[in-house]
């Protein structure tokens, strides 16, 4: 209970890290850190394949995408476009205060439904098994959404070929 | 099984109102998909830890791993456009993006 407790508090934190950092690199280190802490989560979940799925594309792919991306995009010296430090700490200071109004509802509240009547009535095997056996409409819109992905980003770079 | 629901489900709220502020509140291009990612680890906890209460976490981790390919693809097209709207305005100031303005 008190590592789930840590992980909370250290979620939370990285998540604050990745909003509130005043230069980008930071805040996509931040996003990073706070991707392997939900995989930590997902473990104690009995969630490892997601677990990984997340610590190697979120944590890792995707940093790597936000981080070229930042280095693409750097604007000249002096020209922040209105991201200066206050400028972020002014525009963030307020959501500290309505986290924290929401955690104490949260805390009055104590909602605790009952998962009784939707418990699994069989065991559901292997997760490959499901994904396989039960869930191959997904994979074919994954595979579908990856196609899409690439496609998308083929057709952008070559505008920005055909603009140089 | 313990009941974590309380504790994530807590969790998974906390992580949705800082996503939902950032894309709010920011006003850089990057900043914004960085608001847009912290919502769906939030919705990526959700799906888990449902999973886990309900004793379906072959299931949940089917979606959840549905849920992160879909996110890998909004970031990489995301961030294709983000370069082109730096290539086009020289910033990636939200405020400033005023081509398609009527």
């Amino acid at each position: 209970m008190y590592l789930d407790i840590v992980m909370l508090v250290l979620m939370v934190a990285g998540a604050f890290w990745a909003v509130m950092a005043s230069n980008l690199l930071k805040a996509a280190i931040g996003l990073a850190v706070t991707s392997a802490i939900l995989a930590v989560i997902m473990f104690r979940l009995d969630a490892p394949l997601a677990a990984v799925f997340e610590l190697s594309v979120c944590a890792g792919l995707i940093t790597v995408v936000f981080i070229s991306v930042i280095s693409l995009t750097r604007p000249p010296v002096g020209t922040e476009g209105g991201e200066g430090k206050i400028n972020i700490l002014r525009r963030f200071a307020f959501l500290p205060l309505v986290v924290l109004i929401a955690a104490v509802a949260l805390g009055m509240l104590s909602f605790k439904p009952d998962f009784s009547s939707l418990l699994a009535q069989s065991p559901e095997g292997d997760m490959r098994l499901v994904l396989w056996g039960q869930r191959q409409l997904d994979l074919f819109g994954q595979v579908v959404v990856l196609l899409a992905g690439i496609f998308g980003v083929v057709v952008l770079f070559k505008e920005r070929g055909k603009q140089k | 099984m313990e009941n974590l629901f309380p504790l994530f489900g807590g969790l998974v709220v906390i992580l949705m109102i800082i996503g939902l502020y950032c894309i709010l509140a920011a006003e850089n291009v990057i900043r914004i998909l960085i608001g847009i990612e912290v919502l769906t680890k939030a919705a990526t906890l959700a799906i888990v830890l449902a999973g886990y209460m309900t004793g379906r976490v072959a299931l949940a981790q089917c979606l959840a791993i549905t849920l992160i390919i879909v996110e890998v693809a909004v970031i990489a097209v995301a961030s294709g456009i983000t370069v082109g709207i730096f290539k086009q305005n020289g910033s990636l100031d939200t405020s400033e993006l005023k081509s398609l303005k009527g």
